[in-house]
């Protein structure tokens, strides 16, 4: 026992040292997720403002006017007049405006006829999320309108229901405060995969793995020589990346950090765990690289949750994002962030966790050769 | 010079092609990533779970939640009869939102002077999903406004919004994300391959073998480009067609403006994998080289949140970023038919940076070289 704790040191010193020498594995656990997280941060944005739309008034009368006046005050638009729909209609193919909002002449008087005057509004399909924020925010700022003014004019509205939205957790709706939770879980997925993929891949190709697997250290003892360091720098990177999303972003941390810490550990776990199944089925770093950016950045960031909605895919694909640990820890990161400590959350999505880190170091274990070819 | 050229093709397509690993690589992870990713990367809410809080046993509020349930976006999951029931049921992600009807839901509804109030309790973790789900409750909220003010005689609103979606018009995400696809598994591809093809040979020792052939320094870098030029094109094809007939997204314009768009783009792509290539000494840095390019050309490209809501440095920092014209191509030649005239301004941007990117490559190349 004390010759495998003296044998599991001398592997871990063994990394340590290469670590130091070849910099570009703390490069990998340091720099890489300040550098992702400041892009992604301040590049990944959902809120759309001062989104352009082109107002189009046929005819200016007090109430067009008035109308108009809703939209140029407004944080959500920056609204720029067009003297017609050509012009308008060039500037939307241009893609120099999202929207144009149309007031045929006849709108004053229609306003007054009980005739339910039509507003034509045109937005950009292209981007079909875009395109339905705009038309809510343009919804809501026609309701505003709409209130103010039979309220000056003393027109009876009727709107037999008002919709009372209560938004819980997040309630300015600042997309930034669930995306940077999310985007951790996605920057560690790839680093701990790429830590461990790349290093392990690396001694078969350079023949090393062959040296240690004739020394008296176990295969055990070589999975944990490597697993110990680099789960040592991912947690570096992890604290690192909830510092800066608390301090540097802003996002409100509701729950406690030791949740985070313990749940990071295990997604390191599975993470780091899925690196070496990877190095040691592809045993070259070419494949190696290849699957692990394949199997961890893009379904890391389409397939957890992070930004597109599980429930809303079709139910085949829901089963494959079970797969992925990264929905378990998104799940876990934006409640411990937003909402606080929910056991309910957390225990299940730290449980199914756990299950990937052991089926993953099983595997490790099971294909790692023990002998030389 | 152009036999050389010849000879190292043949010998750069047999390093890539002849090693089973190698070529699942380039073949298998993008048909399943398309596939996998063309039905998940959507916005739109379908069976999104909802719960029913209904303290008002009335045939309104039964009506109301008729069409709550008919909507495809929704699908009740729970009916709370209690008000401690909220707070879990939210925390723990059992629904989405919560639709309270309150005990005096009918009886407003009915007198002419105060409007009925419905309640919405939404889990804002994810802001955009809370946002859209708004925007349906919105919209069956207004439907039966309109049924109830027709069944009552009530005065119409006096004025109406009439929103029609150009291009798109039932706002599908998936015709918006799918032709992105396109250029997001074609760059992820050819960075990789260019990027690994010289550090590689480096790593093995075979590139020193390489330099005492006859070849040139620029006769190396065309034969490392020209393979990778033709299996990005393939790829893109490839993607291409399954757009079209498996995900059956629109292809409104023309081919031609679409490959002037993919040449362009996959030059550029290859002259910055190029450049990491010679810059990079193992294939670890390469890979990682590859990887410092791909994550934050993918972000930055409008291809998930549009470039317009990013901060304005941000914004000037996408404009070397080949991605995001290619976006606008695809998205552009798909769903609105721009013609190549139409689409030159995003045209020269990625010529000019392949230029660039591919001297550069030349420069490095030739530094490492001696």
């Amino acid at each position: 026992m004390n010759n495998s704790r003296l044998r599991l040191f001398g592997l871990i010193r063994k990394e340590f040292i290469q670590i130091r020498r070849d910099p570009s594995s703390l490069g990998i656990a340091f720099a890489m997720p300040v550098f992702l997280l400041l892009l992604f941060g301040y590049g990944v944005s959902l809120d759309a403002r001062h989104v352009p739309v082109g107002l189009v008034l046929e005819k200016v009368s007090p109430e067009a006017r008035s109308f108009s006046a809703a939209f140029e005050h407004s944080d959500y638009f920056a609204a720029v007049h067009f003297a017609d729909m050509r012009l308008a209609q060039q500037a939307l193919d241009a893609r120099k405006i999202n929207a144009i909002i149309r007031l045929r002449s006849n709108f004053s008087r229609q306003l007054y006829n009980q005739q339910s005057a039509p507003i034509q509004v045109i937005v950009d399909g292209v981007d079909a999320n875009t395109a339905r924020l705009i038309s809510s925010y343009i919804q809501g700022s026609w309701d505003k309108w709409l209130t103010h003014f039979s309220a000056q004019r003393g027109i009876s509205v009727s709107r037999p229901i008002i919709l009372e939205p209560r938004i819980w957790y997040n309630s300015a709706l600042r997309s930034r405060n669930f995306l940077v939770p999310g985007l951790i879980a996605v920057i560690m997925t790839l680093i701990g995969a790429l830590l461990t993929a790349m290093v392990v891949s690396r001694e078969w190709e350079r023949g090393t793995m062959e040296a240690l697997i004739a020394t008296p250290v176990s295969v055990r003892e070589i999975l944990l020589g490597k697993l110990i360091p680099y789960y040592l720098l991912g947690m570096g990177g992890m604290v690192l990346s909830i510092a800066m999303a608390v301090f540097l972003f802003q996002v409100p941390l509701l729950g406690s950090l030791w949740v985070l810490l313990v749940t990071g550990t295990l997604f390191m776990f599975v993470t780091l765990g899925m690196g070496l199944v990877i190095s040691i089925a592809a045993k070259n770093q070419f494949v190696a690289g290849q699957i692990a950016i394949l199997v961890t950045f893009l379904p890391a960031f389409i397939l957890s949750g992070f930004i597109f909605d599980i429930h809303s895919m079709p139910p085949a694909i829901q089963s494959i994002t079970y797969l992925i640990a990264a929905r378990y820890f998104v799940a876990i990161l934006q409640t411990v962030f937003l909402a606080g400590n929910v056991w309910g959350i957390i225990i299940p999505n730290a449980l199914a966790l756990l299950l990937m880190a052991v089926i993953f170091f099983a595997l490790a274990l099971r294909r790692m050769p023990r002998r030389l070819e | 010079m152009w036999v050389r050229i010849y000879a190292l093709l043949i010998k750069e397509f047999l390093n890539l092609l002849k090693d089973k690993k190698s070529r699942f690589v380039l073949i298998g992870p993008p048909i399943f990533q398309l596939l996998v990713f063309g039905y998940a990367a959507t916005y739109d809410l379908n069976q999104v779970p909802i719960a029913i809080y209904n303290e008002d046993a009335s045939i309104a509020s039964r009506d109301l939640i008729a069409r709550f349930n008919g909507a495809p976006a929704f699908k009740e999951v729970l009916r709370i009869t209690h008000h401690e029931q909220i707070a879990p049921t939210l925390d723990n992600k059992e629904a989405l939102l919560i639709v309270h009807i309150g005990p005096h839901f009918s009886r407003d509804l009915l007198s002419a002077h105060r409007p009925a109030q419905l309640q919405i309790l939404l889990d804002g973790r994810d802001s955009n999903t809370a946002q859209i789900a708004l925007g349906y409750v919105q919209s069956v909220l207004s439907d039966f406004n309109l049924n109830w003010a027709q069944q009552h005689n009530l005065p119409l609103p006096p004025a109406k919004l009439e929103i029609r979606a150009w291009f798109n018009p039932n706002l599908e995400s998936r015709w918006f994300i799918v032709p992105g696809i396109v250029g997001l598994l074609t760059l992820v591809v050819t960075v990789i391959v260019t990027a690994l093809s010289v550090a590689k040979e480096r790593e093995q020792g075979t590139f020193d073998q390489l330099l005492v052939t006859p070849l040139s320094p620029l006769e190396i870098l065309i034969g490392k480009a020209i393979p990778s030029f033709i299996i990005g094109v393939i790829e893109a094809s490839f993607i291409i067609s399954m757009t079209v007939f498996w995900f059956q997204v629109p292809l409104v314009g023309s081919l031609v403006p679409l490959y002037i768009g993919i040449v362009l783009f996959v030059f550029a792509v290859i002259g910055i994998g190029l450049m990491i290539s010679s810059l990079a000494v193992t294939q670890q840095q390469g890979l990682l080289g590859a990887f410092l390019f791909i994550v934050p050309a993918v972000i930055l490209s409008g291809y998930a949140t549009p470039i317009a809501n990013m901060p304005t440095l941000v914004q000037d920092l996408t404009l070397i970023n080949p991605l995001r014209y290619f976006l606008i191509i695809l998205r552009g030649v798909f769903l609105e038919g721009l013609s190549s005239r139409q689409l030159f301004d995003q045209y020269w941007p990625m010529a000019i940076l392949g230029i660039l990117s591919l001297s550069a490559a030349g420069g490095l190349f030739r530094r490492r070289m001696y």
